[in-house]
């Protein structure tokens, strides 16, 4: 697993596409879930290849996106 | 290790926004809370939110904060301002409160100097009140009140908000941007923080333009609006600066 | 001894209003009027204080609705059509209750009107004006030296009740020079401590939201009714009035403002002829004295009140007596002031 991901806020997001849509390495996509708005959330389908570069949640209407990034140890 | 290199920003509230899906306005509510981190202004900033979808913005920064009538949002910070100068105040309002009602209120906000600053939020529609035309509305372009597409002849023109304002002398910042791509995010959010420095500094009236879209009323998903925002409202609301008196802010 | 100087209406209300502790002016020029902007332009600086034309009646009401925000005394002063412009920020200022502190200086209407003393604006200042369930505290000076001394108080139940208040003045007050005594500058600290509510930055604490807005009909139902228990201990402790000749009067004169001043001078000229005339003058007139009325007029003839309207006191005067005794109305409009002579003629014609 890279040590780059993204955690998404299911009950935050609003299942609106755009940190899918701008994802550069495609490791994004819609949940099968549904949250309790009725939404099918964005989920991190691919662990192995986000690079960590911030776009989802850039993007993200809705504060639903945190991203980490491997950093070098202190 | 691993390390949160993007997350929610602190002065942004926990309550979860309002907003339809893929709307804009949570961006650009998220970069402006950046922006007050950055600053370290969370603890001296006083808002105002206006009339429209964004009514509900005071509940969503953890800042001290109102709502004003819709259009008045500039007039009720200058009274702030003017009440506490030492504080950092800023409008937030769309382009139904701004650009119609309240075109008499920015206006002179803007020629008086006032040490305050606007983000406004242009998505050429009005949304609270469920799609109907406003003064930004392109030509040609359908909404509930102008159901055969808005006519020149009989609508008038779309008005151009950052342009009339470039001429108003107490202004020092001013850009229109918009949020359609993270490039395009990133440049929003340094012209966003270059108007709160304008203000910090006691330099005169900041406002950002922010291209927003609607895609409820627009009728369109969320990544059809934004080509539809590309495509047609960035030709009638070119991306630029209009008015920079701030200068180098490194 | 304090001295006594010889001072326009409006320019003794402003500087009241700078002693009162007001340090925020907004304003718009509006005849009769304007001389309260002009003094404030002048006076604000030398108190450090904030001073601003406003592009409009409008903007002005915002300004202040956004200065009260902060917990400051504010205030604007305006007339008439001046005042109508105001009404979606009085209502906003009564909605996210506020103090702040209007000064309307009523001059004929409707529409443009003139620019003379009139008392039309009494169902807009004391039923609402704006839109909602709303009162402002309604305070008619019947001079300069009341208009002077009502001014802190004015104030001070602003920031006590966290409310808007108006003083309700009419052309002929603000125009006329009168011998005023002012008071000390008052000593604003610990007075209008709003550190609980107002919106000067966190600092650390929890924010602030101040507005007169909720989504949800349960809770602004509740917010409306937290502000109507304030208004019902308004209504219980912030009565005032003025009565003269009253106890053996037969007939009762009503009137506020000038005109309950004018309608003193018809008391005496009545009383000379030896007819028992007596005088109750409203100056709170919202909360409006209706019990206190009510318990003056009994036992009187009649009861007739004297606007310069065409009757609009008349109909709280006509709910506090209860039909216990007879109203009549007698009112010029227009910008027409009713003369003792013409009022004590009338009073003699209702005797028969």
């Amino acid at each position: 697993m890279s040590k780059n991901f993204v955690k998404i806020d299911e009950e935050r997001c609003k299942g609106c596409g755009l940190c899918i849509n701008f994802c550069p390495k495609k490791v994004l996509s819609f949940s099968d879930k549904f949250n309790s708005k009725g939404y099918r959330p964005a989920q991190q389908h691919d662990l192995e290849n986000c690079i960590g570069c911030g776009f989802c949640y850039m993007m993200c209407p809705d504060a639903a996106i945190t991203v980490f990034k491997e950093t070098a140890e202190v | 290790m691993e390390k949160a290199t993007y997350k929610k920003p602190k002065s942004l509230a926990e309550k979860e926004f309002s907003y339809c899906p893929g709307c804009h306005h949570g961006i650009i509510h998220r970069l402006v809370a950046e922006v007050i981190d950055e600053l370290e202004i969370q603890g001296k900033t006083l808002m105002v939110a206006p009339v429209g979808c964004s009514v509900f913005a005071y509940e969503f920064f953890d800042v001290d904060g109102t709502v004003a009538p819709h259009g008045r949002a500039p007039a009720v910070a200058t009274g702030m301002k003017r009440a506490m100068p030492e504080r950092m105040v800023f409008t937030y309002q769309g382009d139904g409160d701004l650009a119609a009602i309240g075109t008499a209120e920015i206006i002179h906000a803007a020629n008086r100097g006032e040490k305050i600053t606007t983000i406004f939020v242009n998505n050429a529609i009005y949304g609270m009140t469920g799609g109907q035309m406003a003064p930004t509305t392109l030509l040609g372009m359908k909404t509930t009140t102008s159901p055969y597409g808005r006519k020149a002849e009989t609508e008038g023109f779309p008005i151009h908000v950052s342009e009339l304002l470039k001429e108003t002398a107490g202004i020092v910042y001013l850009e229109r941007v918009s949020v359609s791509s993270p490039q395009e995010v990133i440049k929003a959010k340094a012209a966003i923080k270059k108007a709160f420095i304008a203000q910090k500094k006691g330099l005169g009236f900041s406002l950002v333009e922010v291209l927003s879209t609607c895609p409820t009323n627009w009728g369109l998903d969320p990544v059809e609006s934004i080509n539809w925002l590309n495509e047609n409202m960035k030709k009638e609301y070119p991306i630029g600066v209009f008015v920079d008196k701030v200068g180098d802010i490194k | 001894m304090a001295e006594r100087i010889m001072v326009k209406g409006n320019e003794a209300m402003a500087e009241a209003a700078v002693r009162a502790g007001c340090r925020l002016y907004f304003g718009y020029p509006i005849t009769p009027q304007s001389e309260f902007t002009e003094y404030m332009a002048r006076r604000m600086p030398e108190v450090d204080g904030v001073f601003l034309q406003s592009e409009s009646e409008v903007a002005a009401v915002n300004m202040v609705y956004g200065a009260a925000c902060t917990g400051h005394r504010v205030m604007t002063s305006t007339s008439s059509p001046g005042f109508s412009l105001m009404q979606e920020g009085v209502s906003y200022i009564a909605g996210a209750m506020l103090p702040a502190v209007f000064v309307n200086v009523v001059r004929g209407g409707p529409g443009l009107g003139d620019i003379q003393p009139a008392q039309s604006d009494y169902f807009q200042s004391t039923k609402g004006g704006g839109h909602g369930d709303y009162h402002l505290i309604v305070l008619a000076p019947g001079s300069i030296q009341e208009a002077v001394d009502l001014m802190e108080t004015a104030f001070r139940l602003a920031d006590n009740y966290r409310v808007p208040v108006m003083m309700l003045a009419d052309g002929m007050l603000g125009q006329m020079m009168e011998p005023v005594v002012f008071p000390e500058y008052v000593k604003l600290d610990g007075i209008n401590d709003h550190s609980s509510w107002a919106l000067r930055g966190t600092d650390g604490r929890e924010p602030h939201k101040v507005t007169s807005f909720d989504i949800d009909p349960v809770r602004l139902e509740e917010m409306n009714t937290e502000t109507h228990k304030v208004y019902e201990e308004i209504r219980s402790k912030e009565i005032r009035f003025e009565t003269h000749d009253l106890e053996d009067a037969d007939y009762i004169l009503v009137g506020y403002g000038t005109m309950g001043r004018i309608l003193g001078s018809v008391v005496k000229m009545a009383r000379k002829q030896g007819i028992k005339v007596g005088l109750f003058r409203p100056i709170s007139l919202w909360p409006f004295p209706y019990d206190e009325l009510k318990k003056a007029a009994k036992g009187k003839r009649f009861c007739t009140v004297v606007e310069m309207s065409t009757g609009q006191m008349v109909e709280d005067v006509r709910l506090s007596v209860e039909g216990a005794l007879p109203v009549h109305f007698y009112g010029r409009t227009g910008g027409m002031v009713p003369t003792p002579d013409e009022v004590f003629k009338e009073l003699v014609r209702l005797i028969g």
